[in-house]
């Protein structure tokens, strides 16, 4: 994992900002609002799009298809970014995301990935064992559900649509997205009307 | 235009070129041989093996393919399935 820059990776950085600007690559505005759209970016987007479609099934139908458009539809902006796919669990089946040759992430909708995310432990032992890695965050599927491993290897990135949780009929779009998390959308737990499931 | 059609049956080529050169392929190691099923066509991409070096990567078509677990690894819960993004130059008939 990366720790804190060094001296010289500051300066390298410099020299390519500079040669980029120089040439007319991109400009310090550029720059600025790259980074003020990733520091924007938060599982929140992710909770909502789920939120909707929980509550709307044409919303539903669009995430599903076009996972790119259902973002944009909340006001994402999705222009370079890789298309987003969204996975559907169902009642017999749930997905688990996972990149296994590097990080692959649904960054515009879901923020930067958590620490565990890019280890290679959870890399390795997603793919392998999902079943031992779900139990280790506490996620225990009813009996009878199938494990679909999504490893994301190449020009997608990927989130999951979980079920809605039972007991929270006539709930409005604002108050199902507080019971979304980061790791929902991943697929490494639940949403759960008891708080029975955190993020890492 | 794409090779495989959704339900095709698919064999990831069993292919080491990493092995004989500097690569950087998109395809896990753990799938090499495999046999699965196309899912469906995710779009055409630019070959990844070729942009990473800055050569211009022509248009590949992108697919998901779906695996049955166990047999990847001889351990797991049958039914259990892990769906991957290949590129159609490492597919080939099953």
């Amino acid at each position: 994992m990366a720790g804190e820059p060094t001296a010289e990776s500051i300066a390298l950085l410099e020299k390519l900002v500079a040669a980029l600007k120089r040439r007319g690559i991109m400009t310090e505005e550029d720059i600025q609002a790259r980074v003020a759209s990733a520091d924007r970016a938060s599982p929140e987007t992710g909770a909502r799009m789920v939120a909707r479609a929980w509550t709307d099934p044409a919303y539903r139908e669009l995430l599903l298809r076009d996972g790119t458009a259902a973002a944009e539809a909340m006001g994402v902006r999705m222009a370079g970014a890789p298309p987003l796919g969204v996975l559907e669990d169902k009642p017999d089946l749930h997905h688990l995301v996972v990149c296994t040759l590097c990080s692959c992430y649904p960054r515009a909708v879901l923020g930067y990935p958590p620490h565990w995310y890019k280890s290679a432990a959870y890399r390795a032992r997603a793919v392998r064992e999902p079943r031992a890695v779900l139990a280790e965050f506490g996620t225990a599927l009813p009996p009878g559900v199938k494990v679909r491993v999504v490893d994301s290897t190449a020009d997608y990135r990927w989130m999951v649509l979980p079920m809605r949780p039972a007991g929270t009929e006539g709930w409005t779009e604002d108050r199902l997205a507080t019971l979304v998390t980061r790791d929902h959308l991943v697929g490494v737990s639940l949403p759960a009307l008891q708080g029975a499931t955190q993020a890492a | 235009m794409s090779r495989f059609a959704p339900g095709a049956r698919v064999r990831v080529r069993d292919a080491w070129p990493e092995r004989s050169a500097p690569m950087h392929l998109r395809t896990p190691h753990y799938l090499r041989g495999r046999e699965g099923q196309v899912e469906r066509v995710l779009g055409t991409f630019p070959n990844p093996e070729a942009i990473a070096f800055g050569r211009p990567g022509e248009p590949r078509p992108l697919y998901h393919v779906l695996f049955e677990q166990k047999p990847i690894w001889n351990e797991g819960e049958e039914g259990d399935t892990v769906m991957v993004e290949i590129f159609e130059h490492w597919l080939e008939e099953a």
